[in-house]
């Protein structure tokens, strides 16, 4: 039941917002705090949200396997792979360094 | 002559089509597949086959789906993980901002055209010269991307549930490699390596203290504080000068 009320909710929410772009005068969110506050706000929250689910486990902070394939990916994103490529090299080595029996 | 300069358009124009559709099919097809990446993290984070499914027909924007799916999966409350995902979702108001003034939509369109109003439309419709080519790259990504999205989706979660322990093939590693390649791009300047770095901290740092969901939230912050941090230098200097 959570889930459901968490999907509706987002669902409400994120429509809410790319509706209201459309709809909304040309003029209301261009004041320059507001455009600079909306880029960063995603930076924020990527950043957060890609520490958290690469060394949490739980309400704890651990270093395993999720670490070794984030490196990875890091390092198929500097190469400018394509996205896919990105994630396919993340899971590999998180796959393969726990095939190995570390993390 | 006037024959020759219509025809010589409507050459050049059909192109030009030509171009931007084969612009947007290569955005919507790539992104598209990443949906099998959000099924598989969707179902290994135990939500079910249609929940995960309606994530990706109703929100279809995917940092904020991942996010959401996340934040249920350590157990945050329902309005807490909405929230995260909600305030990733808000970028898009102001794509919108931006294509309403490019694509001029009759009135009745906008809430039907609203749903497509992603990162990926918004780059392929702003990088057009003309509103015919930008309407066409909107509607193609948007479309191409829909579809796509929530087809690999399905086969994304129905495999997931097919081979079980999902942490087993190193697919739990998917989420934080999609918002590190999300991520990456926006680090340009200075200030956006800061907030990163400050979102890391906290997000890290009260993991262990809060409950579920709120450090993300928290995390936030270091964008206004950044930001603040960086204008009162700015003044500092005019004022040195």
């Amino acid at each position: 039941m959570n889930a459901w009320i968490a999907i509706g909710a987002t669902a409400l929410g994120c429509y809410a917002v790319k509706l209201a772009g459309l709809l909304v005068p040309a003029g209301a969110l261009e004041r320059p705090v507001i455009r600079r506050l909306a880029a960063l706000l995603p930076v924020a929250l990527l950043a957060a949200l890609t520490a958290q689910q690469t060394f949490a486990d739980g309400r704890t902070l651990v270093l395993d396997a999720r670490a070794a394939g984030l490196a990875a990916a890091a390092v198929v994103l500097l190469l400018r792979a394509p996205f896919l490529l990105v994630v396919a090299a993340a899971v590999v080595v998180t796959a393969g360094v726990r095939a190995m029996g570390a993390g | 002559m006037t024959d020759r300069t219509a025809l010589e358009d409507a050459d050049t124009g059909e192109k030009a089509d030509r171009a931007v559709v084969r612009d947007a099919l290569g955005v919507g097809v790539a992104v598209g597949l990443s949906g099998f990446a959000f099924g598989v993290t969707s179902a290994g984070s135990g939500l079910t086959l249609p929940q995960t499914c309606a994530l990706s027909l109703l929100v279809f924007t995917g940092a904020s789906q991942f996010a959401l799916v996340g934040a249920l999966a350590v157990g945050g409350g329902p309005f807490t993980a909405a929230a995260g995902a909600f305030f990733l979702g808000a970028r898009n108001a102001f794509y919108g901002l931006r294509l309403s003034q490019l694509l001029v939509l009759p009135r009745a369109v906008r809430p039907f055209a609203a749903q497509w109003v992603i990162d990926e439309t918004a780059v392929v419709a702003l990088a057009q010269p003309t509103r015919r080519a930008a309407r066409l790259g909107f509607f193609v990504t948007g479309l191409t991307l829909y579809l796509l999205w929530n087809l690999t989706t399905l086969l994304g979660a129905m495999g997931a549930e097919a081979i079980g322990d999902t942490g087993a093939w190193g697919l739990d590693a998917a989420g934080p490699a999609v918002f590190l390649a999300l991520l990456a791009p926006m680090l340009k300047t200075g200030t956006e390596r800061a907030v990163a770095g400050l979102a890391v901290l906290l997000g890290l740092g009260l993991l262990p203290v809060l409950p579920a969901g709120v450090p993300v939230l928290l995390a936030a912050l270091a964008a206004p504080a950044v930001l603040w941090a960086d204008g009162r230098r700015r003044r500092g200097e005019q004022e040195d000068a």
